[in-house]
């Protein structure tokens, strides 16, 4: 019961992003409105990758400057109109090693959650209520990790601003789920491959909490973006950390057969 | 977390030979296809010491201090993309002051082959069923290793032949168990026992095959919704004996006898929002004994973020119930469990538990702290406490551990 529950990563894809597809903004419309096109815009870059694995490292640093880490491997399942199957394997510290996750996530209803625990071999089906609970101690909630899905939000478009990738739209999201962290979040995202390089979130009493902030991007077969290293920032705590993550492979060929209590229990 | 008062333990080795001898063909059989073979060593060693708050009430228990040393390393082989591979994982324990409890177990042995949807294991493994946290009715595959731990969480290694099925309508697990493995109990210098000795080395059974009884269990379970549940059917050699006085060299002990049972089974969890409801339902029958069924059942509850900290606390609540009454075996019979779960989701993954029972029919009760904190990379400390008040000499089990309340800290260190 020490190891708590652990979110998968299912993605981080709300981070990435490609293709094109939105039209500047026409006049008659709403920021709200605008600002909708630019989130289904940044879904819509992002729909056809199929499945993925993919390694990460995180850093976290108290405010003291010390620093302690966690390896995480996970494999992703797109799922057409839900959200994405996901489960990941801890191998670092190593009382965690061999504990998983898995994890279905919804877009409009709570995500299912089952973390396997090896030294009972038992597995949990757990609460997602704690999605803005900290991720194996890290300044990452459940919540930043979870895929990107338009319904999770609502938005609003505050304009445009100077990034690292030329200009990117300002967008402001308002969850829709009540038991969210945050009031709001401010992202930036750039126009030509609606990259979110930045992100800045506010606590439930609307206080500047936290800022993300994405190093790089690299792109994989042409078309999706995956962030390379990222940096979540507490304000209020002075604690950081860092999400180094490993090289995506695409297409490996999971299949849905793969995201299940047995495949849980067995993962290596 | 702790089951901490099903038990009745008892021991035996599982014979090493005849297991090797049984997967040998196995071996050759699944050798490496591919020329890439992984492999893999990871585990465990730990130290554990304990003080006891008085001597024990029995003959040998005139100490109050422990010690105790455990070493469970892991080897994973896995080839074919991991579709196949063999986990060996053997465990040792020495124990200063009871020698039942220094002992030697293959946890496990097991040659896994996995296709798309069917999952096929062969050798020695452990299973775990159910989705309670005070007691474990329904998780009848393993035997208890209660000398290794007092809460029953601790299983030997169970010889067995499963194939396992994912479909739409869930999982279903069709279990062949070769070869029993009787329950492990204190000896007579070992604490957590009754007046009595259990003699471990003379046990019978009602089946002519003794522990050459092939059992036999088929399970299904499945998630639907907020719903996760599983229904089981189990024929075989019942892992709870029942404790017939004898004599040995003149002295009264303890004889377990195992006897035949079939059990249905039934477990299930709704998890709603921030609750967790909990349902452990069994139906048993023997030639011998009155057909009897039990259950475990209760909530928990968790807040999240308390007090605007990164701190849960769960909230537990849990009835145990046994048709038979003050008769029952189990221990559970008529006892309600409110515990209390600490989360503080640090970076040392600090977690604190505590829990309380207390039986209806005999007003006895028990309380127990378990905590634990990483230390750094690759050590991690735990601290566990359990008191016992014994209100009635008709418990008599609980009477006899009423001297034995202790505290314990152990240090993990994994490789």
């Amino acid at each position: 019961m020490k190891l708590h529950t652990v979110k998968l990563h299912t993605v981080l894809v709300a981070l990435t992003v490609q293709g094109a597809m939105i039209t500047t903004p026409a006049i008659a419309e709403t920021p709200e409105e605008q600002g909708l096109k630019v989130a289904q815009a940044v879904k819509q870059s992002n729909i056809g990758w199929k499945d993925s694995e993919t390694s990460l490292k995180l850093v976290l640093r108290n405010a003291a400057n010390q620093e302690s880490t966690r390896e995480v491997r996970s494999k992703t399942l797109e799922v057409e109109g839900d959200g994405d199957k996901s489960l990941s394997i801890f191998d670092h510290p190593r009382d965690v090693k061999g504990t998983a996750f898995l994890s279905f996530s919804h877009t409009t209803t709570p995500d299912d959650q089952w973390l396997y625990l090896p030294a009972l071999k038992r597995v949990k089906r757990i609460a997602s209520r704690n999605k803005s609970g900290p991720y194996m101690g890290s300044e990452f909630s459940y919540e930043d990790l979870a895929s990107f899905e338009v319904e999770k939000y609502t938005y609003k478009l505050l304009g445009e601003k100077p990034c690292p990738a030329g200009t990117c739209y300002e967008l402001e999201q308002y969850p829709t789920d009540k038991y969210s962290g945050y009031t709001r979040l401010i992202s930036l995202i750039d126009k030509d491959e609606y990259r979110n390089w930045q992100t800045t979130f506010y606590d439930r009493k609307n206080s500047l909490l936290k800022t993300l902030t994405v190093d790089s991007f690299k792109q994989y077969q042409g078309q999706f973006w995956r962030a390379e290293k990222m940096t979540m920032v507490n304000h209020q705590t002075k604690k950081s950390t860092d999400v180094i993550f490993g090289e995506y492979k695409f297409g490996v060929g999971l299949k849905d057969s793969d995201f299940n209590k047995n495949s849980l229990k067995r993962a290596k | 977390m702790t089951d901490t008062f099903t038990f009745l333990p008892k021991r035996k080795r599982v014979d090493v030979q005849t297991l090797f001898t049984c997967l040998l063909p196995i071996g050759l059989l699944a050798s490496p296809l591919s020329a890439e073979t992984t492999f893999e060593l990871s585990g465990k060693v730990e130290v554990e010491a304990t003080v006891f708050q008085e001597e024990g009430q029995f003959t040998g228990q005139d100490y109050q201090e422990n010690g105790s040393f455990a070493v469970e390393p892991e080897f994973y082989w896995g080839w074919n993309d991991d579709y196949d591979s063999i986990t060996f994982k053997p465990f040792v324990r020495v124990d200063a002051q009871d020698e039942e409890r220094s002992h030697v177990d293959i946890r496990e042995l097991l040659w896994t082959h996995v296709t798309d949807d069917w999952e096929f294991r062969v050798g020695i493994s452990k299973v775990f069923w159910g989705v309670t946290e005070f007691n474990h009715l329904i998780d009848i595959i393993n035997q208890s290793d209660t000398v290794d731990s007092f809460d029953g969480e601790e299983k030997l290694g169970q010889p067995m032949i499963v194939a396992s099925k994912v479909t739409d309508m869930g999982i279903f697990d069709a279990y062949v168990l070769p070869g029993f493995r009787e329950r492990t109990f204190a000896g007579e210098d070992g604490r957590f026992r009754s007046g009595f000795v259990v003699n471990t080395d003379n046990a019978t059974y009602e089946d002519e095959d003794e522990e050459q009884h092939i059992d036999f269990a088929l399970r299904w379970s499945h998630s639907v919704d907020v719903f996760d549940f599983g229904l089981y059917g189990f024929q075989g050699t019942d892992r709870a004996p029942i404790l017939r006085s004898a004599t040995k060299n003149g002295t009264t002990v303890l004889q377990p006898h195992y006897q035949q049972i079939t059990q249905f089974g039934l477990d299930a969890q709704a998890t709603i929002d921030s609750w967790l409801l909990k349902l452990e339902a069994i139906a048993t029958s023997s030639d011998d004994q009155e057909d009897y069924t039990a259950s475990q059942a209760g909530f928990e509850y968790t807040f999240y973020g308390i007090a605007d900290s990164l701190v849960d606390f769960g909230l537990l609540l849990e009835y145990g119930w046994d048709e038979r009454g003050e008769e029952a075996s189990s221990i559970a019979q008529n006892d309600v469990y409110l515990g209390g779960r600490f989360t503080l989701n640090d970076t040392s993954d600090t977690a604190i538990l505590f829990g309380m029972s207390y039986d209806n029919d005999h007003h006895s009760k028990t309380a127990l702290l378990e905590a634990s904190q990483r230390l750094n990379d690759y050590w991690s400390a735990a601290l566990d406490a359990s008191i016992i008040i014994a209100e009635d000499s008709q418990d008599s089990f609980l009477t006899s551990l009423d001297k034995d309340d202790r505290i314990s800290l152990t240090l993990e260190r994994f490789f």
